[in-house]
């Protein structure tokens, strides 16, 4: 089990197949947020949050029971996000964490980007909340349970699918 | 003539929508385990373990199992000696799935148009299926459709004459297609017949079937397990990092159709198999 500390400068060490615990600070965003970062990179060039160095979460939380610090949080699937992903990844992106397939386009970009793609097992959402120590929004509060948040992990589980060099787990 | 108040409905949908989401039917978490027995793979006893631990912290804390608890379908059975006194039937079980994901605090994940995308914040409307009967019974059976599977069901027009083949040949590249997007082990509903709209009406009826249950007929019955020993050679695995479970169960739904069809869909369950009724 390799840990994985944020801000995640360098993951090219990494290879598909390893297990990793993510630790430390990550973003989680899903499909609306994604359109909208990338359309606000169209008429600004640059986005509205830096990506440099950082892991984003595709998911898009149940709401927060009184007292706890999340809901049901587990992953959405990640090629929803392939069209968006190239730009963020120019842009600094190192890791994502989702689950499912992704475009040749994806991980070409990894690729040159040397970026990794960590997958986590889909519909254990009660589970993963339990990993989660604090949250916030940071962006698109409208979009409710879309919203752009920032949240810290602790030992956060997953499995590197796609590594820096393009290798795959998945068959 | 049996009378029934539009608030006992509320009630009633709202507790099925929040036990479906939270708390997985006992035999699902029975296949979760017997999959454990026969996996080898070390990463796909680890995703079983998972889901084993994960339906019991829903079960404890009354957390969703899943962040997505679905676009909510309703298959109701009513007798014509059924009377709802208060609001129309089809309003009493929205106002239900209304305070269900409120109360529960499950993810309103429905939008009221496909194209302007605005979240209409209580998970309404439902997706409501009716069957008259007669007497005095009323069903009430919700299944809260996550879409990740969802996006990778299929519907095929085969041909009348393409027979048995066809069926798994469309099945396999389905199956194929959803990978590890769906989540799976799947739990996977297939419609045969009809008209294009029934079967994939049949395609969700056949997920309102016990997991491991086995079809009343002997020629269906021989097909699903056929078909699920098909769909396992794939093997994606637990969520798709390889192992001999990729499918929990095959379930079939079939109807009469013209002499020029064959229609067939199907309706990819992940392994969050969501289910619960009530007869009032």
């Amino acid at each position: 089990m390799i840990k994985l500390l944020s801000p995640f400068s360098d993951v090219s060490n990494l290879s598909s197949g390893d297990k990793v615990l993510v630790s430390g600070k990550i973003l989680v965003g899903r499909d609306q947020a994604h359109l909208r970062m990338y359309n606000y990179f169209q008429t600004h060039n640059k986005l509205p949050v830096s990506v440099k160095d950082a892991a984003i979460y595709y998911a898009g939380p149940s709401p927060t029971k009184p007292d706890e610090i999340i809901g049901s949080i587990g992953p959405t699937t990640s090629s929803r996000m392939d069209k968006f992903t190239p730009l963020l990844l120019e842009q600094g992106l190192k890791v994502m964490i989702g689950k499912g397939k992704r475009s040749q386009t994806v991980i070409d970009s990894m690729i040159a980007n040397k970026a990794i793609y960590i997958g986590v097992t889909g519909g254990v959402g009660a589970l993963i909340s339990k990993k989660i120590i604090s949250k916030k929004i940071i962006l698109y509060k409208d979009l409710q349970a879309e919203a752009l948040l920032e949240i810290v992990v602790e030992d956060f589980p997953g499995i590197v699918i796609i590594d820096a060099k393009g290798n795959n787990l998945y068959i | 003539m049996k009378i029934i108040k539009s608030t006992k409905i509320i009630k009633s949908v709202q507790d099925l929508c929040i036990q479906a989401c939270c708390v997985l039917p006992v035999d699902v978490v029975k296949s979760y385990e017997k999959a454990k027995n026969i996996e080898i793979n070390s990463i796909a006893i680890e995703v079983l373990d998972q889901l084993i631990d994960n339906a019991s912290l829903g079960k404890k804390e009354m957390i969703p199992v899943c962040q997505d608890t679905g676009m909510v379908i309703v298959f109701v059975t009513m007798g014509n000696q059924v009377q709802i006194q208060g609001m129309s039937i089809t309003d009493a079980i929205n106002h239900g799935v209304a305070k269900g994901y409120e109360k529960g605090f499950l993810r309103k994940s429905v939008v009221k148009d496909p194209l302007i995308r605005e979240n209409t914040n209580d998970n309404t409307p439902a997706i409501i299926y009716y069957n008259m009967v007669l007497g005095d019974v009323l069903t009430i059976d919700v299944l809260p459709k996550g879409f990740g599977s969802e996006n990778m069901s299929a519907i095929k027009m085969l041909k009348p004459t393409e027979g048995i083949q066809a069926v798994k040949d469309f099945l396999i590249n389905t199956v194929k297609m959803a990978g590890p997007n769906a989540c799976p082990p799947f739990f996977i509903g297939i419609g045969l017949g009809g008209t294009m709209d029934k079967a994939a009406v049949l395609s969700k009826k056949a997920l309102l079937r016990k997991a491991n249950s086995i079809h009343e007929n002997k020629f269906y019955q021989k097909l699903e397990s056929d078909l699920l020993e098909e769909v396992n050679k794939i093997s994606f695995g637990p969520a798709g990092f390889k192992g001999k479970t990729t499918a929990f169960n095959v379930f079939i739904e079939a109807y009469p159709t013209h002499i020029a069809g064959f229609p067939m869909a199907i309706t990819i369950g992940c392994h969050s198999y969501r289910h619960k009724g009530i007869t009032l």
